[in-house]
C-alpha cells in the first residue's frame, strides 16, 4: 500500500511536470519522466531508509526518490531553478541530489554512478560505520552497454559491497530498441559473469516488484554482496517530454509489457481491499493538491542571480582563478 | 643521506596515511607488490586495509574515490601511468570536478599521475596530461619539479578539500636527489624562481625545469643571465610571479614537455601577452614536444621532446631578437 501511495504521488507530480513543459516558458530545461516504471521504482525506494541507506537514482526514479525521503520540494525547486533547491540553479531537473543524506546527484554519463555509490559504501565500511546500510544504483537497459557499468559492477563484486544494481529494461534507450542494444536474451544472466546474484521481475506488477526488492535488499543487507535485478516494463512516455516516442510500435504498446503499472497496482490494491475506491480517490486528490502547492511555492522563489553567483568551482576559494571567470 | 623524488612520494603517502585515518590509497598493483614504480612499497603492511589493489578499471577507481570522498574519506588514487587516466577521464572531469559546484559537497581526492617521457616507453607510457585536466574547472593541477615539492605538495594535495591531479614525473623518480625534504615553504598556487636572471624568462614546470636550468647554465658562459620560473602548480597559475619575472627580463620562453597544441605553455603566453604586453621586448616563444605521438626509440624520443640543446637554441634566438 505504501508503494502504491508513492506511485500515485510520483505519477501526479510527473503529470504536472509534463503539463508545465507543454505549457512552455515556466520550467528551465527538459522534463524526464518515469511513467510506466513507478511500480519498480517505488518498490525499490520503500526498502531504503533516508540518511541510512544510499540511493543513486537515474532519470526515471521520481517514485524511488519520494519513497526514499527526498525533501518534497526538491523536484519542483530544481525544475524551476530556485535558489532554495539543492542545486540552486547550477544544475537542473533529474540531476538533483543531496549526497550527504545518501542521495548523490547523477551526472549524465550513464553507468558512472555505479562506482560512485560503491565508493560511498566502501568508505563507510572502512570507517566502521556501514552497519546494515545498503546502496542502490539504478539505470536503464541501455546503461548496461557502458564500460562504466561493467567496471562499476565488477569493482562492487570484487569489494563485496552491499549494492543493489536495479536495471529497468523499458525496451528503449531513447529511440534505440533492445535488438540494437545487447545480444543476450537475459540481462540478469550477466550477474553470473560478475560472480553476483541476478534475477528478473515483471516491472508492470507492483506486488511482484515489492516481493522481489524485499528479497534483493534483504540479501544485500545480510552480506550476500551485490545484487543485480532487471525489471521489465515499457517506457510509457518519450525519452523526455520533447520526444513523442512515435518509434514505439503499437504492437509493443498493446503487448503485456506495455501495461500501465499504475492500473495494475490499483486493481491489486482493490482486490486485496488494502484501500477502497473512495480512499484511492481521496489520496489522488491529496497528491494533486500537494503538487499544486509545490508548484506555487517553487514558482515564487527567487531565481539565481548571476551577479551574486560567486563563480567558484573549488571549495578552496583562494585557489580559484577568479580573474578568468568574469 | 640522499632521498629521491620517488622516495619523497612514498614518504609523503606514509605521512598522509599516518596523520589521518580517513586517507587510503587505491590503485593497480599497489598492495603487496608496492606499485609499478614502488611508490607504495611496504605501505600495505604498515597500514593494513588502507592500501588496496584495484581491478584494471580506471573509471571505477575514480568513481569509488569520489563516492568515498562524499563520505568523508580522503582517497589517493594511483594511476599506473598518467596515460591510463584517460579511461577515468569522465569520472575526473564530470564527476569529481563538478561535485562541489553542483552540490556544495567538497571532493577531496588526489589522483597521482606518473607522467612524462622516459627512454623506450613509447606512445602509451609517456604522456603528460596536465593541460587536458587544467582545461576543466574544478580541478587543481600540480606538477612538482623537486624532491622537496614532491613531498610537500603531495601532503598539501591530500589535505586540500578539492580534487587534485598530482603529476609526478617518472624521469625524475630515481635521478633527482636531495639531502632532506626541507621545510614546507610555498603553498600550492605559488610559483618559485628556480634560477634568477635578468635577460630572459623561461616559464616551465616538472622535468623541464631541470632542462631549462641546464640551458641557462650553458648560456651563462656567453654572459647571459636567464631566469627560470618553476610553476609548481599549473592550475592555479601564479601569473603575478610570471609577470614580475617578465618585467625584469622583457623576454619570455614558455616551455613544456606536453603536446604543442594549446595547453599550459599557450596559457602562459596568452596571459603574459594579455596582462603584460608592455613588458615584452621580443615576441614570446613557446617550446613543446612535437605534434606526434611519443616515439619508442630513444633517438626519436630525444628529438621529440625539448632538451637542453633545443631549449638553449630557442633561448639564443629569443635573446638575439
Amino acid at each position: 500500500m505504501e508503494a502504491f501511495r508513492v506511485m500515485v504521488r510520483a505519477r501526479t507530480l510527473e503529470d504536472k511536470l509534463a503539463n508545465l513543459y507543454k505549457a512552455g516558458g515556466r520550467l528551465v530545461g527538459g522534463v524526464y519522466l518515469g511513467k510506466g516504471q513507478e511500480a519498480y521504482s517505488a518498490a525499490l525506494g520503500i526498502q531504503l531508509r533516508w540518511q541510512h541507506d544510499i540511493l543513486g537514482p537515474f532519470i526515471r526514479d521520481q517514485a524511488a526518490r519520494i519513497a526514499f525521503g527526498e525533501p518534497p520540494l526538491d523536484p519542483m525547486r530544481t525544475y524551476f531553478g530556485s535558489v532554495r533547491g539543492p542545486m540552486r540553479g547550477r544544475d537542473g531537473n533529474v540531476h538533483r541530489g543531496r549526497p550527504k543524506d545518501g542521495l548523490p546527484a547523477m551526472i549524465s554519463h550513464i553507468g558512472s554512478m555505479v562506482s560512485l555509490v560503491s565508493g560511498m559504501l566502501f568508505a563507510r565500511r572502512m570507517q566502521g560505520r556501514l552497519g546494515d546500510a545498503v546502496g542502490a544504483v539504478t539505470l536503464g537497459e541501455g546503461g548496461t552497454s557502458t564500460g562504466a557499468f561493467h567496471e562499476g559492477v565488477n569493482l562492487a563484486a570484487v569489494e563485496k559491497l552491499p549494492l543493489i544494481i536495479a536495471v529497468t529494461n523499458n525496451q528503449y534507450s531513447y529511440s534505440t530498441s533492445n535488438d540494437r542494444q545487447f545480444a543476450c536474451s537475459d540481462l540478469a544472466e550477466r550477474a553470473k559473469g560478475y560472480g553476483i546474484q541476478g534475477r528478473n521481475v515483471d516491472g508492470t506488477d507492483l506486488i511482484q516488484c515489492v516481493q522481489a526488492f524485499d528479497e534483493v535488499v534483504r540479501a544485500a543487507r545480510s552480506g550476500s554482496g551485490p545484487q543485480l535485478i532487471i525489471g521489465h516494463t515499457l517506457r510509457l512516455t518519450g525519452h523526455g517530454e520533447h520526444d513523442d516516442s512515435s518509434y514505439i510500435p503499437e504492437s509493443v504498446k498493446k503487448s503485456p509489457i506495455g501495461r500501465d503499472c499504475m492500473l495494475i497496482a490499483e486493481q491489486q490494491i482493490l482486490e486485496h481491499a488494502w484501500m477502497n475506491d473512495k480512499e484511492i480517490a481521496e489520496w489522488k486528490n491529496t497528491c494533486r493538491a500537494d503538487v499544486e502547492r509545490m508548484v506555487a511555492t517553487a514558482m515564487k522563489e527567487p531565481a539565481p542571480d548571476p551577479f551574486k553567483e560567486p563563480w567558484r568551482a573549488l571549495s578552496t576559494s583562494e585557489l580559484c582563478e577568479g580573474q578568468w571567470t568574469v | 643521506m640522499s632521498l629521491t623524488y620517488l622516495e619523497a612520494i612514498r614518504e609523503a603517502q606514509y605521512e598522509a596515511l599516518r596523520r589521518n585515518p580517513d586517507v587510503f590509497i587505491y590503485g593497480q598493483d599497489i598492495g603487496q607488490f608496492g606499485g609499478a614504480f614502488k611508490a607504495t612499497k611496504g605501505l600495505m603492511n604498515e597500514f593494513p586495509g588502507r592500501v588496496l589493489d584495484a581491478p584494471i578499471s580506471e573509471d571505477a577507481m575514480v568513481g569509488l574515490a569520489i563516492g568515498a570522498a562524499i563520505e568523508g574519506s580522503r582517497p589517493i588514487v594511483e594511476m599506473q601511468f598518467a596515460d591510463f587516466s584517460s579511461v577515468g577521464f569522465n569520472q575526473i572531469v564530470n564527476q569529481a570536478a563538478t561535485l562541489y559546484w553542483r552540490t556544495d559537497v567538497p571532493c577531496p581526492i588526489t589522483i597521482r599521475l606518473p607522467s612524462g617521457g622516459t627512454a623506450g616507453s613509447g606512445p602509451f607510457h609517456s604522456q603528460s596530461m596536465e593541460s587536458i585536466y587544467a582545461h576543466y574547472p574544478g580541478l587543481v593541477i600540480v606538477c612538482p619539479a623537486t624532491v622537496e615539492d614532491a613531498y610537500w605538495m603531495l601532503l598539501d594535495s591530500v589535505e586540500l578539500d578539492d580534487p587534485v591531479i598530482f603529476c609526478e614525473h617518472k624521469f625524475l623518480y630515481y635521478h633527482l636527489k636531495a639531502d632532506s625534504f626541507g621545510e614546507r615553504d610555498l603553498p600550492i598556487g605559488r610559483a618559485r624562481i628556480a634560477r634568477p636572471g635578468r635577460d630572459a624568462t623561461v616559464v616551465t614546470y616538472s622535468a623541464m625545469v631541470h632542462e631549462a636550468v641546464r640551458a641557462a647554465d650553458e648560456l651563462q658562459q656567453d654572459g647571459y643571465q636567464v631566469e627560470v620560473v618553476d610553476l609548481r602548480s599549473v592550475k592555479p597559475m601564479d601569473v603575478d610571479t610570471i609577470l614580475a619575472s617578465v618585467a625584469r627580463t622583457g623576454r619570455l620562453l614558455a616551455l613544456g614537455e606536453s603536446f604543442p597544441w594549446g595547453g599550459v605553455t599557450a596559457e602562459v603566453v596568452a596571459r603574459v601577452v594579455t596582462d603584460g604586453f608592455h613588458l615584452l621586448d621580443a615576441p614570446p616563444m613557446r617550446l613543446n614536444s612535437k605534434d606526434t605521438p611519443i616515439p619508442y626509440h630513444t633517438q626519436l624520443w630525444k628529438a621529440h621532446r625539448p632538451t637542453v640543446a633545443t631549449v638553449t637554441d630557442a633561448l639564443r634566438r629569443l635573446l638575439r631578437y
